[in-house]
């Protein structure tokens, strides 16, 4: 079964996912080429241990994100039984615009595969987990986190094509955010804080603490709406983020099944909350009953320690 | 000008969702709404069409009870409703569901497409852009806002780096994040209105799409894993021992 792994950037680089993909690729009895989108990562592509080809995929489109005119240029490059891609949002967005192009079905956000192909993914933002069966050819797009990685060592041929499309998204303006802060997508470990900090003035003991263990810092909903300073891209929850950190800390987040359904996947929670009642605790590893006003401290202090 | 919003229907972000006999259970959700990205997309259109005139269709798909959404969106605006009626949404590949939306989209004489980059049950994001590529339509997602400019249409987009602003031409599909608008409420003269708003309700045969072999075929769902109950600290006296516990028993930090 040929399988095309569409690889997932990160700058400049390949994001770490697309050894993942790789690794489900094999998982599933496939035969994984992987398609570099303007080239990037094609080199790092080739080294991850099982990969058969490479192809660099190289043309004008890829100088600005058009889902259309990448999802038409990479697909003119390959065949394949299986596209997989990351369910990420371009991740989701090429491999959707692939799937209608060749007619075939997409199944997204997968948290496992074995071969048939079955496919487990969460739905209602994890309040259910679907298990179905799709018949190839078929898209499919994996959950970060969720697929053991292939290794390295790997030395698969790379091939450059020349490919382009007809650019339709004209790009304008490019406004940089606001703050270098890691994204919650991104993190590793998250600390996020609800409406029970108080006034958003308080997210500055949030921040101090995740710039100690290089963590991102999120926000329930009800901190988002209530405060214009905490923006939307920071939410975790069900109309916010879907994460699956190592390690996630709940700071006067009561756990509304809005939030409790983006993070309960996290390998490891802890609460903070001074309501001993709070749901969040249903769901934590570790819970601490204080305010965030006398925990804080005590957080920065240990983690100083460490 | 004709502009479209794909609406859909979902159980609301507060509801519980119950398991029994291997399927999700529909009958014990208490409560149904539009979806939450979807709502915002029906208010980029609204303000689209009050500055750039136009009529507004609502579409969606799905079973009977989908009717009372597409009332919703009456009531703050749309200016026609278009019911697909599928029994089963669920049972449908996003093949087939994009196959019905885009020809229902034709049908609607519509040029300019909105919708939630991605509906809160499935929460895949398949539709916009598949739906794109059907009606051969330019696809900009994670949009935030859209205006009108001369002769095409600006939308500012989440990117990588922080915001974009880009410009498409119809025939174009936005697929929207949350808004920087507020939502409209509707007014009670709306909802008047809307009461009196009939939705065209067709079939799937009625637009040429055969729904009758999905790629997909669902074998079951389960509740979320549960985890084991946690250790529960009284005190911030016991941050050391948790930030103990994370250093050796979890290998976190």
């Amino acid at each position: 079964m040929d399988v095309t792994v569409i690889a997932e950037t990160s700058g400049d680089g390949l994001h770490p996912v697309t050894a993942q993909l790789v690794g489900a690729a094999a998982s599933i009895g496939g035969t994984p080429t992987v398609l570099c989108a303007g080239g990037t990562g094609a080199a790092e592509a080739a080294s991850i241990s099982g990969v058969v080809k490479v192809i660099s995929v190289v043309g004008d489109c890829f100088e600005t994100f058009d889902s259309g005119a990448w999802a038409k240029a990479l697909n003119s490059v390959t065949g394949g039984d299986v596209i997989i891609a990351a369910a990420s949002p371009s991740g989701r967005e090429i491999a959707a615009t692939m799937a209608a192009i060749r007619g075939i079905p997409i199944v997204q956000d997968a948290t496992d595969l074995t071969p048939g192909i079955s496919v487990t993914r969460p739905i209602y933002s994890g309040k259910a987990i679907e298990t179905s069966t799709v018949t190839t050819p078929c898209a499919i797009t994996l959950r970060a986190n969720a697929f053991d990685s292939a290794g390295e060592g790997g030395s698969a041929e790379v091939s450059t094509v020349n490919q382009s499309a007809d650019v339709a998204v004209a790009v304008k303006e490019a406004i940089a955010k606001a703050s270098e802060r890691l994204d919650v997508a991104e993190a590793d470990i998250i600390i996020s804080g609800g409406r029970g900090m108080g006034d958003p003035v308080n997210f500055s003991h949030l921040n101090e603490i995740a710039d100690m263990i290089g963590a991102a810092v999120g926000a329930s909903r009800a901190a988002v709406d209530t405060w214009e300073e905490i923006p939307h891209g920071m939410q975790v929850g069900q109309t916010g983020k879907t994460v699956t950190p190592s390690l996630y800390i709940a700071v006067g987040i009561s756990g509304a099944i809005q939030h409790l359904a983006g993070m309960r996947t996290s390998k490891y929670i802890v609460a903070i909350n001074k309501d001993p009642d709070a749901p969040i605790f249903g769901v934590a590893d570790y819970g601490i009953v204080a305010t965030w006003e006398a925990a804080l401290p005590a957080l920065k202090e240990e983690l100083g320690k460490l | 000008m004709g502009i479209a919003v794909l609406l859909k229907q979902v159980p609301d972000t507060t509801a519980k969702i119950s398991v029994s006999e291997g399927r999700v259970d529909e009958s014990t959700v208490s409560k149904w709404s539009m979806s939450p990205y979807d709502e915002y997309a029906l208010e980029s259109a609204l303000q689209l069409k009050e500055s750039g005139g136009g009529d507004l269709v609502a579409i969606t798909c799905g079973p009977a009870r989908v009717v009372k959404m597409l009332t919703d969106a009456a009531a703050v605006g749309a200016d026609s409703l278009l019911h697909i009626l599928v029994e089963d949404l669920s049972a449908l590949d996003s093949t087939q569901v994009q196959t019905i939306l885009a020809a229902a989209v034709a049908h609607s004489g519509s040029d300019i497409v909105f919708c939630g980059k991605q509906a809160a049950d499935t929460n895949a994001g398949s539709t916009g852009p598949g739906v794109a590529h059907l009606i051969d339509a330019s696809c900009v997602t994670m949009v935030s806002e859209v205006t009108p400019d001369g002769s095409s249409l600006m939308a500012m987009r989440s990117s990588p780096n922080g915001n974009e602003r880009v410009a498409v031409s119809a025939p174009c599909v936005f697929a929207f994040d949350k808004g920087i608008t507020e939502l409209r409420r509707p007014n009670v003269r709306g909802i008047m209105m809307a009461k009196k708003k009939v939705a065209e309700t067709l079939g799937p045969a009625d637009l040429g799409v055969d729904i009758s072999t999905s790629s997909v075929s669902i074998d079951g769902h389960t509740p979320p894993p549960q985890k084991p109950p946690g250790q529960k600290f009284e005190g911030a006296d016991s941050v050391a021992a948790v930030v103990g516990k994370l250093r050796d028993e979890a290998n976190v930090i």
